[in-house]
């Protein structure tokens, strides 16, 4: 099974529920005297371009696919930096305009590991963890849903990493 | 046999999230494709979309992939998470 394959990986958590950003930060905090950078990110349900009313998304996803991209993204992240803590989330199902959707936390000793893998972490998620949002727009007074396209600046700019 | 997931846009558009179908000689992602359309022809035009990405046991494949017995074939439009 391919399941078995894939450790439990506490880095990353994919779950419907909210997280609280102060929590997440005092995690990564804790006990953690050598890394004096904390950089976090975190991704919101935005009105989407063109259309004028966006109420919701909803996401969905490939359980067990998504956990092993992101932990692989994390390991590259870790080869390519000095890095501390790693934590992701991802939140599933639907969310309201202004919720929160995405974490992405890094700690390193200095500042500029800790930003350049952070925005690494974020720009390959966006591209290869398999997530769809589906957004519920209200048009002519109608309640609508469409599927999100991905977007060729999100592809572009991961390719600025290689 | 093999499981074949599909997801968003493609699983609405299939109504269809979930089979399963055996595999007699070692067979090719495409090849797996072809059997799909075979059963169903009105799905030719959106399994053959060019966008369409396939993974395999949780990791991405090109379409000239072998798949084996017992495999977990994923086809699913392009990511649009984060």
């Amino acid at each position: 099974m391919v399941s078995t394959q894939i450790q439990e990986n506490l880095d990353v958590s994919i779950q419907a529920e909210d997280f609280s950003l102060a929590e997440e930060v005092a995690l990564l905090e804790k006990h953690n005297l050598n890394d004096g950078a904390v950089v976090t990110f975190t991704g919101r349900v935005r009105q989407q371009n063109n259309s004028k009313e966006v109420t919701s998304l909803t996401l969905e996803h490939y359980p067990g696919m998504t956990e092993k991209t992101i932990s692989a993204i994390i390991e590259t992240a870790r080869q390519r930096w000095s890095l501390g803590r790693i934590k992701v989330i991802h939140r599933i199902g639907q969310l309201s305009l202004g919720e929160q959707i995405v974490f992405v936390g890094v700690t390193s000793a200095h500042r500029q590991d800790a930003f350049a893998a952070n925005e690494f972490i974020m720009d390959f998620l966006k591209v290869k963890a398999p997530f769809w949002k589906k957004e519920q727009v209200i048009h002519n007074g109608v309640l609508c849903e469409h599927w999100l396209a991905a977007k060729k600046t999100d592809t572009d700019k991961a390719e600025l990493w290689r | 046999m093999i499981t074949i997931v599909f997801f968003a846009a493609l699983r609405e558009q299939l109504g269809c999230d979930q089979l399963k179908i055996a595999i007699n000689k070692p067979s090719t992602v495409d090849e797996v494709k072809q059997q799909l359309i075979n059963k169903h022809p009105d799905w030719q035009h959106l399994l053959h979309g060019e966008s369409i990405l396939c993974a395999v046991n949780h990791t991405m494949v090109s379409h000239d992939f072998e798949l084996k017995p017992g495999d977990e074939v994923a086809f699913f439009p392009p990511v649009t998470g984060g």
